[in-house]
C-alpha cells in the first residue's frame, strides 16, 4: 500500500492575529506553526493502513517555503517514509493552483491513495483535495468520519447535517478527512531521531494559474455584545423582553 | 446584465433550505448587474422536477431539471459532469453553491470540471465589472478575508444561513435535461443515507440553535436543551467539540471550526465557555445569548444578552418564559 499525504503548515490558531500594512495578509511576528488538524488526522490514517498491509510507505508532501521541513520532519517522525517539499515563496490562497503543483508531483507516483484533511485550518476552504483528484482523473471521496480498506476497494461514511452516508470507491482514489477518524499518534523520541535520516526532497512547486486572491484581511468586527443584562433567574423576564423588543427574534 | 446560476440542493425528494439560499443569491448577483436571468439546477431522482416552480419562487427564471432513477441519492461524479456540462453552455457571471456537507464536496469538484476557482464557505459578495469579491472567514473565524475571483464564471459557496432566503416569484421556466454522466458508470456510489436524529430540524435550517456545553455536567442534562429547544418550536440542538468528544451528543451535533459552521437569527448558549474553536463556528449568528455561571467566560464577550449564573436554575426559568411568549402569539 502506497500513499500519499499532503499536508500543509498552518498558524497556530490560539494565537492572537494581527493585519500586516499591507492589510492583505498576517502580521508574521509572534505566529508559530504547526501541521493543520485534519492533516494530522489524515497522517494518521495512512500510518495505520499501511501498519494494517504489513507493507508500503507513506509519503509526505507539504508546499510552501523553506518552513514547511518542520512539519514534514515532524510527518516523518511519526512515521513516513520519505518526504517531498514543493518549494514555493508562498502558498497561494487559490486552491486549484496549489492542486496543479500537487498533481504535477503525484502524477506518476503509483499511489494507491492520496490523503488530504478535510481543510486547511487557516484558508478553511477545503478545494486542493477534490481539485488535485479531477486534475489526477481519481475517485474522491470528501470530509471522510469511519473508513474500511480492502481489496483495492474502500467504503466511507460522510457526516452529513443530521445524517450519515455511506460512500464506496475503488482504488486508486483521492480521499479528505475529517475529524473523529483517528487522533494523531506523538512522535516518539526514537521517531524524531529516526526522521533525521528520513530523506526529504526539495523540488520546485509547479503552481497553477492563479485567479482566486486575497483583496483585503481583516479582523471581525467587534460584536457589540459583552452585554451582560443580570444574574440568576431573576433576569430572565428582561432576557424575554429584549429578544422580543429589540432582537426581534420572538 | 448578467445571467448568473445557482446549484439546488435537495434530499429525499424535497429542496433543502440552502436551495432556495442559492437562488437568492443568484437573484442578487443578477439584479446588480442590471437584471439578468437566473438559471438554477435541480437534479434527483423521477419527481424532482415537480419541485421546480419552488424556486421561481425565489427568483429562477429558468430551472433545468435532471430526473434519473438513479439519482435519488447525491452522486459526486454525476452531479458535478451535470453542472459542468450547464456551466459550459450557460455563459454564466457568478454561480452559487451552498457551503453544505454536499455543496462542499460539489462545489470544488465542479470548479476543477470547469477550470476555474472557487470562493468557499463565503458569508457576503459582491459583483464588480472585472471581478466579484467574496467575504470569507478564515483561521478558525478570527480573520475575514476578502477574496477576488477574476475568473469566469467566479463559483462561490454560500455559509448556510449566511443570506436570507426572500421571495421574489417568478414563473420559472422549466427545462429537462439528461445527466452529463451515466449514474452505472460513477466510481464513487453513495450506497446508503441514514438519518441519524429523526425528523428534527437540522442545524443549517433553524431559524433558533440551543447548544449546550461541558456546563452541563452530564449527558443527560441535555434534555435542559432539549426542552428549551422545544419551547422554540423552531429551534436545533447544538453541541460544543468536548460534548461531542465525551460522547454526550452525537458527533453530528458538533458546532465549530471542526464541526457544523452555523449563522442563526438566534443562538443560545448554555454552559459553554466559549473556546476559539467553538466561536468559530457560531460568532457569525445574529444574535447571541449566553448563560454561564463564569461571568469572565469568553462567551460574554461576543454575547448581545448574557446572564450569570446557575443554568440548572436559570434554564427551566427560560423555558418556561419562552413557552408561555410562543403560546401568546
Amino acid at each position: 500500500m502506497k500513499i500519499a499525504v499532503c499536508l500543509k503548515r498552518v498558524p497556530e490558531m490560539e494565537l492572537r492575529f494581527s493585519i500586516a500594512a499591507d492589510r492583505k495578509s498576517l502580521e508574521q511576528a509572534g505566529l508559530k506553526y504547526e501541521m493543520g488538524d485534519f492533516d494530522g488526522y489524515a497522517l494518521e490514517v495512512g500510518l495505520q493502513l499501511v501498519d494494517k498491509a504489513g507493507s508500503g510507505e507513506v509519503v509526505a508532501l507539504c508546499l510552501g517555503p523553506d518552513g514547511v521541513q518542520e512539519t514534514l520532519r515532524k510527518a516523518l517522525a511519526m512515521g513516513a517514509a520519505r518526504a517531498v517539499q514543493l518549494k514555493a515563496d508562498e502558498v497561494p490562497f487559490d486552491g486549484s493552483a496549489v492542486a496543479a503543483a500537487l498533481a504535477a508531483e503525484l502524477k506518476d507516483g503509483g499511489y494507491d491513495l492520496i490523503l488530504f484533511g478535510r481543510m486547511a485550518t487557516d484558508t478553511a476552504s477545503g478545494t486542493v483535495g477534490p481539485m488535485t483528484a479531477h486534475l489526477l482523473d481519481l475517485p474522491c471521496v470528501t470530509a471522510i468520519s469511519h473508513l474500511d480498506v480492502a481489496d483495492g476497494r474502500g467504503t466511507a461514511r460522510r457526516d452529513l447535517e443530521g445524517a450519515t452516508e455511506t460512500v464506496q470507491f475503488s482504488l486508486p482514489a483521492v480521499l479528505t478527512i475529517d475529524e473523529g477518524i483517528a487522533r494523531a499518534r506523538l512522535a516518539t523520541l526514537k521517531g524524531i531521531m529516526a526522521a533525521k535520516k528520513k530523506p526529504l526532497d526539495v523540488r520546485p512547486a509547479q503552481l497553477g494559474k492563479v485567479s482566486l486572491t486575497v483583496e483585503s484581511m481583516a479582523l471581525p468586527p467587534e460584536r457589540s455584545g459583552g452585554r451582560i443584562i443580570g444574574e440568576g433567574p431573576e433576569a430572565v423576564p428582561e432576557l424575554v423582553r429584549l429578544l422580543r423588543t429589540e432582537a426581534k427574534v420572538l | 446584465m448578467a445571467t448568473t446560476f445557482a446549484f439546488a440542493e435537495s434530499r429525499d425528494g424535497a429542496l433543502r433550505k440552502v436551495a432556495f439560499e442559492a437562488v437568492t443569491a443568484a437573484r442578487q448577483a443578477a439584479d446588480a448587474s442590471g437584471g439578468g436571468e437566473v438559471h438554477a439546477l435541480l437534479i434527483g431522482a423521477p419527481g424532482i422536477a415537480g419541485r421546480a416552480e419552488e424556486l421561481g419562487r425565489y427568483g429562477a427564471d429558468v430551472v433545468t431539471t435532471v430526473e434519473h432513477p438513479q439519482l435519488e441519492r447525491y452522486n459526486p461524479e454525476v452531479f458535478a459532469a451535470t453542472a459542468e456540462a450547464r456551466l459550459r453552455a450557460g455563459g454564466y457571471r457568478a454561480v452559487f453553491f451552498a457551503a453544505s456537507a454536499q455543496g462542499r464536496d460539489l462545489a470544488p469538484r465542479v470548479a476543477a470540471r470547469v477550470g476555474v476557482s472557487l470562493a468557499s464557505d463565503v458569508t457576503d459578495f459582491e459583483v464588480r465589472d472585472d471581478a466579484v469579491l467574496a467575504r470569507h472567514p478564515a483561521y478558525t473565524g478570527k480573520v475575514i478575508v476578502t477574496l477576488r475571483l477574476t475568473g469566469t464564471p467566479a463559483l462561490l459557496s454560500l455559509r448556510p444561513g449566511a443570506v436570507t432566503a426572500a421571495e421574489q416569484p417568478r414563473s420559472a421556466r422549466v427545462e429537462r435535461a439528461e445527466p452529463a454522466l451515466d449514474p452505472a458508470s460513477a466510481r464513487v456510489t453513495v450506497t446508503e443515507t441514514s438519518q441519524e436524529s429523526g425528523a428534527k430540524l437540522d442545524l443549517g435550517e433553524a431559524p433558533v440553535i440551543v447548544s449546550g456545553g461541558r456546563g452541563l455536567r452530564a449527558a443527560e442534562n441535555f434534555k435542559l436543551v432539549e426542552e428549551l429547544a422545544a419551547a422554540f418550536g423552531n429551534a436545533a440542538v447544538g453541541a460544543t467539540r468536548a460534548v461531542t468528544d465525551d460522547g454526550w451528543r452525537p458527533s453530528t451535533d458538533q458546532i465549530g471550526q471542526t464541526g457544523r459552521l452555523v449563522s442563526p437569527d438566534l443562538y443560545v448558549a448554555l454552559g459553554i465557555s466559549g473556546a476559539i474553536q467553538h466561536l468559530a463556528g457560531m460568532r457569525t449568528a445574529k444574535t447571541i445569548v449566553a448563560i454561564n455561571k463564569d461571568k469572565d467566560a469568553p462567551i460574554f464577550k461576543i454575547a448581545d444578552y448574557g446572564i450569570v449564573g446557575d443554568l440548572f436554575e436559570i434554564v427551566p426559568r427560560l423555558t418556561e418564559e419562552i413557552r408561555k411568549a410562543k403560546g401568546g402569539q
